[in-house]
This record gives C-alpha cells, structure tokens and sequence, in this order.
C-alpha cells in the first residue's frame, strides 16, 4: 500500500495543483510539500501530493539491478 | 516478507515469483490497510449508514464484509454510501449538502493519514458542521515489530513499503535493523523495483548484514517527509489498536487529538466496537501474519473467491488472497 | 456473502452476474443459448435484447442514445448478423431535460441512419423522480444472418491453436465516462471508443467466412471478461502477449491512478476475433482496412491448456493468469 503515481505539476493555485501525464489530468494538494515548483514531478496519492520526485532515477533501476545480481532479469 | 498491498499486487500482477531462485520465497504479510481491519471495526460503517449518514469511503472498503455485511451491500438497501478517490471529496460533498452528515471512513497507513490531517485541518473553520471522521488509520513500524518477534514466522528480510516511507523516511525501520537484525530494504513499486529490493535483501543476508538500505531513492528519503509528519501529530495520536490477524497493538493506531476530537464520528454518533468474530473457516489472520500461505486456506478458491469474498484478504485487490486468486492460482475455479 | 439483494456487483459484467443468471434467471426462463451476443431465431434471422445504464448520459466521445444504437448494432455483428431493424425503449426520469432527450434521440436517429438500421418502433415510460439515473434505454435488435445459423461465429467455436485478435486499444470508453463523472477529480484525453463494428465484422466473415469462429465485444468486464467467456464456451484455454495489446497511453496512466486493471475497463469499439489458425494475417488486414480497425493486433492464441483459463505473458516473460472480474469497477488508494 500505496497507489502514487508520478505526475508533473502543470500549475498551482494555492494549495491545489493541476498535475498531469500522458493525457491525463488530475487536481491535487501540494499542501503537504515544502516547495513545489510547477515542472516538478510529483507522487500523488489519494488527492495529495505526498513527494516530489526525480523521474530520471526510474531509468536507471533496471540496470542496478542487473548489478546487484550480477546478472540481468527476463 | 513483503507487508506493502501495493507491493503484493504488483508482485502477482507481474508474476514475480516466477523470477526468483526456489530457495527465496516472498511471502505477503499484512500490508493491506483494508485487510487488517476488523470486522467490528467495518461494522461501524455500516451502524453509520443505518443511521442515516452519508458514508464517503475509499473504493477499496466497499466490499469488506463486516458481521452485516458490506458497505456495498448497504448500499443496496438504500444507505447513502459514496465512493471518493480523495478526503477532500468527501469534505466537498458535505459542504453541497449542509445539513447532512457526512462521514468519511480514514482507513489507511501513514501514506493516507496526513492527507486525512490536511482535510481534518479545513473542516473546523470552513467546513460545515455535519462533517466526521470515522478513524481507522494503523501503523506500520508498530506492526512490522510484531511480526519480526513472531517466532512461528521466521523472517530472513523486509521488503519495506515505499510508499508509508515517503512519509515515514527509511530510518524508521533501523530499530527493526539494529534491535532485531532484521535486513531491510524500502522497496518502489514497478518489478524492476521490486526485483532490485528483493536482489539488495539477498546480497545483505549473504554477506550477514542486518542494515536499512533504500532502494527508491527517487522518493524516499532517510527523514521521509517532514511536513506530512507535523501535520500528523497535530492532528492525530497513537492510540491502542486492533488488527485483524495481529490483535491489538498498542500505539499502533490513531486518534484524533485536542480540539480536533470534534470531528470523530465515535464521539459524534455514540458509536462503541462491538468484538465481532472472523467468519468461520477464516484464516485471514494467519495469512496476514505469514504463518499461512493463501493457498493453504481451506475456505481459498472455494468458499472464499473475489466474487464471494469470506475475509477481507480476499476482498482487497491487493490482499495477499486476493492477488494469488488472482494471478496465481493454477486452478480455475467457476463462477 | 449473500446479502439477499441484488447489488452492483451483480451488473458488473463479470462472475457475479453469470452466477446470478445461471441460478435465478435462465434456467427458468429456458434461454437455450445463454451467453451469446444474439440468437438465431430461424428463417435466416437473429435477434437481440440489450438496455443501457450509464452515468452520465453524454460523455467525450458518445451519449447514451449513440450507445444505445451502436451496443445493439454490435451484439447482431458479433453473431454474424447484418442488422436491418430495432426497437428503442425509453425509461425517463421525472425531471430530466427536455434538452437532453432531444440530444439523446436526435443521436439515436443518427446512429440509425449512419448503420443503416431502421428504427421501426419503441415503447416509452415515465418514472418518478428520484428512481433512475435521468434514461434508460431498451433496445431489441433484429438482423439477417450472414451465414447458416450452424456456421456463425459462436462462443463456444473456439479451437486450440486459433489466433485472437482485437482491433484497437483497449480501457477508452470506461476512463471516459468515469472522467466525466467529475467527483474522482480527473480529466483524461480520453474519448469513448463508441462505434459501429458491423462493417468490420461483415468483412471478417466475407474474407475468412466459417474461419471466423468468435466475435465479441468486450463490454463491461472488459477484454478480461470478453475472452474468458470464449474460453469458458468453447472448453479452451488462451495464451496472451502483454505487449501485444494495443493501449493508450492515457487509458494506462488513469488505471494506474485509480488502481484498474485496462483488461477489465469497458469497451464500445472493440472487438475481440477468434481465427482459425493461419488465417491471422489475412484477419489483421481485413480489421486495418477498417479505420476502427487501424490499431488491430494479433493478441493471443487459444490453447489446450487447463479449460477456461486465460493466461497472460507478461513483458518480463512471466506468466498470469487474466481472472473473470468478479463485480463493480472500483476505483482504490490502496
């Protein structure tokens, strides 16, 4: 638990966001953040955002874990 | 062990096991707000839509049975039940409706909880008054302790909830780490985030390392998010509560504190937990503690399916049950 | 648990509301051919019944009324009928906007006409407020068979090694109208796939004629649903490609924030074809050629595997098994 979903804060308005990706759009609090910036990459959960997160990170995960086994996956 | 719903979906959902070596076996324990929540506690929900309140919950409640049923079975005897994807739209429709009273069911951990804090903080001033919160929000670390000294389960390493750890941070879990050397990695949602935590796990007990190692940096940081945190413990306190398949464990819930005691349902309604036994035949307990598997349950794929769940593992998409019926099971059931 | 009651669960399309049918309903009314999408009635006809619920009545990419027409148009084509004639039932709620029944019949007219399907009569009632979603509409559909009534395509036809394919993207109709419903607090560029398939399913059945052993459309309960039906009919099993599936990329990031599974979000486009085996290629050509068809792809194959079991390849290489949905469409957190 949880679902969160990565999306990017399209613009703010107080302590509501439009966030989106994808085609997709979806209002959410940035209220439990402490800066968020409209182009951050957001994870939203429930209607909040709850972090601000770095997309490019995602890319790499495959291959560290080729690195820890030693070997690839699949 | 992984105790992440979430973690369990996505583990049967891309059919993970199947990448992992015989001697490794990743087994669901009770990461599942929505299982771990006792059928008295259910019953409140529906005591409220008997009376006549609006009921805003979380799709996920719907269909967990309590002793009389289910939310959505309250529903279709007429109860006003609603399903909102956010506590914000549960304040919303209280305030289209002055009058009414609206109650939302907070379930869920720390990753719901302080959007739950955010909504509770509104509702006093600029909410309408017939607006409650039915407060069932649990614990993680607390329940991980229980598990970690259960000697009938013998854990060799958490796969930690990536998720709860926005919130929480990675260090939460060192207690586990230094106290119970316990290996634990925090672990993302995708498989290959899943593998990687599971690989970091393997590579600890090998070298016989007991440590927390964070394997979504990407969002979890070792303080979590402090922000949400605050506005947790301004809003709520850690309170006994009782978990389906782990009984209670103290400081392992949350209540609504000071001024926004107001706002709990419980107090508003005059509502008490009524002790309700686990349908016969039920392990859900078990399964949640690890020490069953789901296909071991004698009720699993015959009595108790998603179409008819019997406990609420099976209800939950991602309770451990639900996700080996789902994805896993090598027989096909009819109906 | 059995709560004495009908309940939403059991119109969702999935196990639920088979169990409900099989125990309570067909049985007692000796429906014959329980399942299919329409019946051979003899005399070179086929006919079908079908009532449409949504909530809200106009959405992107459709309305009721266009629904209405399509559905019904499309339950015919998957039997391998060419439709010619239907009735419409309006139940209306006290209430609704005259403006909104023009919409909605003015669309129904359309749809007639575009599918070339005569609307030769209908029946209307009023209920009080307060009792329905605004409309229901009832629709009964008649259409000539376009093959003998013992070569149509059946969901009990298909074989092991046959080839499975569907002609688009999947999930775009259900995204669409649960983001019109506004209170999940999305909007998604997503439109209802809602579309007429029988031109496609003529052509299907022109080119490959008794090769086609199934069409279905994979409405509520979605694709999941659609091929478990087929796999439970005919006795098979079925092997699917993850990747293979055509997808949106919005349809997949609106089920990744309400926790859905696409194989199992409503379609009003789709089709799902069964082949004989080696006849895949001339099926895909034949659904290209059609601009619904433009995104079609070989999906899948039947298998002699465990009866009634869909099995899904994942893209990691991993296999899974595609469940019967069991109920209502819920959006979780969890």
């Amino acid at each position: 638990m949880c679902l969160a979903v990565p999306l990017q804060i399209l613009r703010i308005d107080g302590r509501e966001a439009l966030c989106g990706h994808r085609g997709l759009e979806v209002r959410a609090r940035v209220d439990l953040l402490e800066d968020a910036a409209v182009g951050d990459w957001v994870l939203v959960h429930a209607g909040f955002a709850i972090a601000v997160v770095d997309p490019a990170e995602a890319a790499e995960v495959w291959s560290l874990v080729g690195e820890v086994t030693g070997r690839g996956v699949g | 062990m992984e105790v992440c719903g979430t973690h369990s979906h996505a583990v049967g959902r891309h059919g993970l096991r199947q990448l992992l070596p015989d001697s490794v076996e990743l087994v669901s324990g009770p990461g599942c707000p929505v299982c771990v929540t006792t059928a008295g506690q259910v019953e409140l929900a529906l005591e409220l839509a008997r009376r006549g309140a609006m009921v805003a919950t979380f799709g996920d409640m719907m269909r967990v049975p309590g002793p009389s049923g289910s939310l959505a079975g309250a529903r279709a005897a007429g109860g006003d039940v609603r399903v909102v994807y956010s506590p914000q739209q549960a304040l919303e429709l209280a305030a289209r409706e002055p009058g009414r009273e609206v109650v939302f069911v907070a379930v869920g951990f720390e990753t719901t909880a302080p959007a739950v804090a955010a909504v509770a903080k509104q509702a006093p001033a600029a909410g309408p008054s017939g607006f409650s919160l039915l407060g069932l929000h649990k614990l993680v670390p607390p329940a991980l302790e229980a598990l970690v000294a259960d000697e009938e389960v013998a854990l060799d390493g958490l796969l930690c909830p990536g998720h709860v750890s926005v919130v929480i941070g990675s260090e939460a879990y060192r207690p586990l780490a230094e106290r119970w050397r316990m290996p634990c990695v925090v672990a993302g949602f995708e498989p290959e985030d899943i593998l990687l935590g599971v690989a970091m796990l393997l590579a600890q007990i090998a070298d016989e390392r007991a440590e927390v190692e964070n394997a979504y940096p990407r969002a979890v940081r070792p303080e979590g998010n402090p922000r949400a945190l605050a506005l947790m413990e301004e809003v709520f306190e850690p309170t006994e509560a009782e978990w389906r398949g782990l009984g209670s464990l103290p400081d392992s819930g949350l209540k609504l504190r000071g001024a926004y005691a107001a706002l709990d349902a419980r107090e508003r309604f005059g509502l008490a937990v009524v002790a309700a036994p686990e349908p016969p035949g039920c392990r859900c307990g078990d399964v949640l503690r690890g020490r069953l598997r789901p296909a071991e349950c004698g009720l699993f794929g015959g009595a108790c399916t998603p179409a008819r769940p019997v406990g609420p593992c099976m209800v939950s998409s991602e309770g451990a049950c639900a996700a080996a019926y789902k994805y896993e099971r090598t027989q096909v059931v009819r109906g | 648990m059995d709560e004495g009651v009908v309940t939403l669960a059991h119109g969702g399309g999935g196990s639920l509301m088979a169990e409900l049918l099989a125990a309570r309903v067909l049985p007692v009314l000796g429906v014959a051919e329980a399942g299919e999408d329409a019946a051979g009635v003899g005399r070179g006809l086929l006919m079908t019944t079908d009532s449409f619920v949504v909530k809200p009545l106009v959405f992107p990419g459709s309305d009721i009324g266009r629904m209405a027409v399509y559905g019904t148009v499309n339950d015919l084509a998957m039997r391998g009928g060419w439709p010619r004639a239907m009735t419409v039932g309006l139940i209306v709620e006290e209430g609704l906007s005259l403006d909104v029944l023009d919409q909605v019949v003015a669309s129904l007219a359309a749809a007639a006409q575009e599918c070339g399907v005569k609307i030769v009569g209908g029946d209307t009632k009023v209920l009080e407020a307060g009792r329905g979603d605004g409309l229901y509409i009832n629709t009964t559909g008649l259409a000539e068979a376009l093959l003998a009534e013992r070569d149509l395509p059946s969901l009990g036809r298909a074989r092991p090694g046959d080839a499975v394919l569907i002609n688009g993207p999947v999930g775009e109709h259900g995204i669409a109208v649960l983001a019109a419903r506004e209170q999940l607090g999305f909007a998604a560029e997503v439109r209802s796939d809602c579309a007429p398939l029988h031109e496609m399913a003529r052509a299907l059945i022109e080119e490959l004629g008794t090769g086609v052993h199934c069409l279905h459309d994979p409405t509520r309960g979605g694709l999941a649903a659609a091929l478990n039906e087929i796999a439970l009919a005919s006795g098979v099993g079925m092997r699917l490609e993850e990747g293979a599936i055509p997808r949106r990329a919005a349809v997949e990031a609106a089920c990744e924030l309400l926790g859905l599974d696409a194989l199992q979000v409503a379609n009003e486009g789709k089709m799902v074809a069964v082949v004989e085996e080696g006849m895949a290629e001339r099926a895909l050509k034949v659904l290209r050629a059609d601009e619904r068809g433009r995104e079609g792809a070989v999906i899948g194959e039947v298998t002699e595997g465990v009866a009634g079991r869909v099995e899904l390849v994942t893209e990691l290489g991993t296999t899974r098994i595609v469940d019967m949905p069991s109920g209502e469409l819920l959006p979780r957190i969890c």
